[in-house]
């Protein structure tokens, strides 16, 4: 006996509120947006500057404590938060302090983190300072602006790429798929206030690889069943493909996230954030190739002539029925 | 039409056992480790038997190449150090001042006193009293130009001189700038290298980034702390004549000369000229030591043309005194007792045994030309690598197996031929890491479980059309030709996409982003080759064994 995840021939027809599935990821994209320009992310070092420490001692963690020792060194805004994981050793007690980027200071100044220690040695002997990492305001500025330009460039390349291999239509609708993508992740990230930091960019960039992979399939079937269904009405042409292609992405998505979800419970809370991005990503990546970029194929309409020559003018052009 | 041609199939199984072979080393880590390393020693320093057995700990005929572990999974430091590329300027200009007024010196009948005016760094100001002779001390100035050397800039000056009224000034040209900078890097990638080597380290990475950054990475080094203490000092060792002592900072030293603090003595502070006899550049070697009473103190030795200058300086100024300083601090200012021929010294001073090995390796590698402003520093201790390696393994070790257990359920027979393809894949992804050299992080294992999951997809495509194509009535070998056939299109677009997203991420990322780039990317090259190829050579074998009357997907 076969695992189906999706038994076969399935007539789902997911078209017929087409417009209410585009409103819904509009107003989605509202509030992630909103929730962006409002509350902001909760951007890491790397994008902020300062330092963060992560300490590990035996003894528990008494956050007021370690507040209490580093406050008397006068360096602004100090953020100390103790880890949990299921990964770690029962006595294992794990914190992270975040100290902000200190005023006036490019470089990174080693005496400040080794005051930090010394101070926590003080209340936790047996404290051990497992990473530190320290960025300056002048680095973490032109990481965000890379980053941004990586996105950026990232669409514009598949914009490209899927206008020459397909059509303009189809391009912008992958497009707008993969704007709705990364306009949920970074919404979810502020709505949570999850840690963003540049693994973040990385999952968001693998967002778009992994929502067009997505597309492009139900594309690709897109494009042949037109050739192949001249007389139907785009909207059921768009249908049959979906549901042609229903079964690979469910088995996709699911092993997909099979291993990611692996990867959020075992693999340590390090990557944790950019696992839970890609996760996130997976399942609105996989949302936004039928209720975005299909739908957005289907306002814009596409042209019918795939398998003509060029020569419009020929009167035995048959494929082009409705324009 | 399910013939493969006999090359055809050779190739396919060649390529998978050479990426498979090219993996293995990584499966028995520390083995090999100690074999590479036993290997460099032995080339490098000569065998021992302890070194023989290290190295005969893995067979030489197999291939050795590791997968680099990032900092996030070894434990090390990194710093992103920018180097003040203008320092360099106004030392320039510094030196140049003696020149300038020993060629202006002849020509005092026409430009009457030449004075030096005080100026910015990267400029040199001088004020003759008879603004007449302007043209000829220009002329006189200009004839110290020299061509700049460079790719670009050839036959450009490499200083500019400008007058206005009765001050000459004198500034580097920008394409001499521009030259500048690119020695400056040049120059400070090579120290910072030497001086890392000199302490003795696995794997550094010194890389030159952008036009004036540059990145260091240690691992196995304590703290970043560390790493700039060996790194973070410019080193600047001079020869100053001294002109005076005293206990104000703010004191008026006169142009040209500059007053610098005492290194031990608190609150003392000497003027000294500011155009240094003999530099650290002319030494060639420094050596940790001991003074007459035994204290720790660094030898030195210099460089025929250092030594000549030195010796000439100390035979004309018996019983003056001179400063030897290192980065802007006075160590000590002896008084010179007899001209000093043989180019050799000694640097005494308060140090303790440890510093005064430190300044000797510092002055042997040579002075960084520009001082060091850190920009990014990260530590991450060995524990933390460790168990992020190990969460990893089990990460992806679950994830494998549930993947592969999920397959095998969705597509029976096909669903492990499937498997077989991805176990061959996750084996060519290592492979092919090993093979270029590159480094695993944290998010590259993220990235090689990605690949688990989407690597699946591929077959996942052929698998469904070859589904829909025995539904629509074809037979079993048609069936699978077709599959292949359609799925093809898809398969390359939704790979080409990902490719194109993780190319960029390499080009535009740094550090743990770079590395999840390469994993994915060399996910996508083997899923693709696994899917397209592997799988269907194993179906086409499979199928021409049992020849299947009906086929079940």
């Amino acid at each position: 006996m076969r695992l189906r995840l999706v038994k076969q021939d399935t007539k789902f027809d997911f078209f017929s509120r087409w417009k209410m599935w585009l409103g819904i990821s509009l107003v989605m994209m509202i509030v992630g947006f909103a929730s962006f320009m409002y509350q902001g992310l909760n951007y890491g070092i790397d994008f902020k500057g300062g330092t963060t420490i992560r300490s590990e001692s035996t003894t528990p963690i008494d956050v007021g404590a370690y507040r209490d020792a580093i406050s008397p060194l006068e360096l602004g805004e100090i953020t100390i938060s103790e880890v949990f994981d299921p990964t770690f050793a029962a006595d294992q007690h794990v914190a992270m302090i975040r100290i902000q980027a200190q005023e006036g200071q490019e470089a990174v100044k080693s005496d400040i983190i080794a005051q930090v220690q010394v101070a926590l040695q003080a209340i936790a002997p047996d404290i051990k300072f497992v990473s530190v990492e320290s960025v300056g305001p002048k680095v973490s500025g032109e990481l965000i602006q890379t980053a941004a330009i990586a996105v950026v460039l990232a669409i514009a390349a598949v914009l490209i790429y899927i206008w020459l291999r397909f059509e303009w239509q189809f391009a912008l609708g992958a497009v707008a798929a993969l704007v709705h993508d990364i306009i949920l992740t970074i919404g979810i990230f502020s709505e949570l206030q999850i840690k963003f930091d540049l693994a973040i960019i990385a999952a968001l960039l693998t967002i778009v690889g992994y929502s067009l992979n997505d597309t492009v399939v139900v594309f690709d079937r897109v494009r042949e069943n037109l050739r192949k269904y001249k007389k139907k009405p785009l909207n059921e042409v768009l249908n049959i493909s979906i549901n042609e292609t229903l079964s690979r992405t469910f088995m996709t998505s699911v092993t997909t996230l099979l291993a990611l979800i692996a990867l959020f419970v075992l693999g340590g809370d390090v990557i944790r954030g950019f696992v839970f991005a890609m996760i996130w990503g997976v399942i609105v990546g996989t949302y936004s190739s039928v209720f975005v970029a299909s739908a957005i194929l289907l306002y814009l309409g596409v042209k019918r002539d795939w398998t003509n020559k060029p020569d419009a003018n020929a009167g035995t052009q048959f494929a082009n029925i409705d324009a | 039409m399910l013939q493969i041609d006999l090359w055809k199939r050779v190739v396919i199984w060649a390529l998978c056992a050479l990426g498979l072979l090219l993996a293995v080393p990584n499966a028995f880590y520390s083995k090999v480790e100690g074999h590479n390393d036993a290997i460099a020693e032995i080339e490098l320093s000569g065998t021992s038997p302890e070194r023989e057995a290290m190295a005969a700990q893995w067979p030489g005929f197999l291939p050795s190449g590791l997968v680099n572990l990032g900092l996030d999974l070894r434990g090390g430091a990194h710093l992103l150090a920018e180097v003040a590329v203008e320092d360099v300027y106004s030392a320039r200009m510094k030196a140049f001042w003696p020149e300038v007024r020993d060629a202006l010196r002849p020509e005092r009948s026409t430009i009457g006193t030449i004075r030096l005016q005080p100026s910015a760094g990267d400029e040199l100001k001088v004020r003759i009293s008879e603004p007449d002779g302007m043209t000829r001390a220009m002329e006189v100035v200009r004839g110290l130009a020299q061509q700049v050397v460079s790719l670009s800039g050839v036959g450009a000056s490499d200083i500019e001189v400008s007058a206005d009224g009765s001050v000459l000034t004198v500034r580097l040209s920008e394409a001499e700038k521009r030259a500048t900078d690119e020695r400056t890097m040049q120059q400070s990638l090579e120290i910072i290298r030497r001086r890392i080597d000199e302490v003795g380290t696995r794997e550094p990475t010194i890389q030159r980034q952008g036009t004036d950054r540059i990145l260091i990475q240690v691992p196995g080094i304590g703290s970043a702390a560390e790493l700039k203490a060996i790194i973070g000092t410019t080193a600047q060792l001079t020869f100053q004549p001294v002109l005076g002592r005293g206990s104000d900072p703010d004191a008026n030293a006169g142009i040209g000369n500059e007053i610098l603090p005492s290194l031990d003595e608190e609150g003392a502070y000497y003027t000294l000229e500011s155009a240094p006899v003999v530099t650290g550049e002319e030494l060639v070697d420094a050596q940790p030591a001991f003074d007459q009473n035994g204290r720790p103190a660094v030898n030195f030795r210099f460089n025929p043309t250092g030594a000549r200058k030195f010796g000439d300086y100390t035979a004309e100024n018996i019983g003056n005194p001179f400063a030897i300083v290192l980065d802007s601090e006075v160590i000590s200012a002896p008084v010179i007792q007899s001209h000093i021929p043989g180019g050799s010294g000694i640097i005494t001073g308060n140090f303790t045994v440890e510093e005064s090995t430190n300044l000797a390796v510092l002055l042997r590698a040579g002075a960084l030309p520009a001082g060091l402003d850190f920009l990014e520093e990260r530590t991450i201790g060995p524990e933390l690598g460790a168990d992020s390696i190990k969460a990893g393994q089990v990460a992806c070790i679950v994830a494998f197996t549930a993947v592969l257990i999920f397959m095998f359920l969705s597509y029976g027979t096909f669903g492990l031929f499937a498997n077989i393809a991805l176990i061959i894949n996750v084996g060519l992804i290592f492979g092919l890491l090993s093979m270029v050299g590159a480094t695993l992080t944290l998010p590259g294992i993220a990235g090689i479980v990605l690949t688990i999951g989407m690597a699946v997809d591929a077959n996942v495509l052929v698998f469904e059309r070859i589904r829909e194509e025995i539904k629509s009535g074809k037979g079993p070998a048609r069936a699978i030709d077709l599959g292949y056939e359609k799925a093809l299109s898809a398969i390359i677009d939704a790979n080409i996409t990902t490719f194109i997203t993780a190319v960029i991420l390499f080009v535009m990322g740094s550090g743990p982003v770079r590395g999840f780039a390469i994993t994915l990317g060399l996910g996508i090259l083997t899923s693709v080759f696994t899917a397209i190829f592997v799988t269907r050579l194993i179906i086409v074998m499979w199928f021409e064994r049992k020849r299947p009357k009906e086929l079940e997907v």
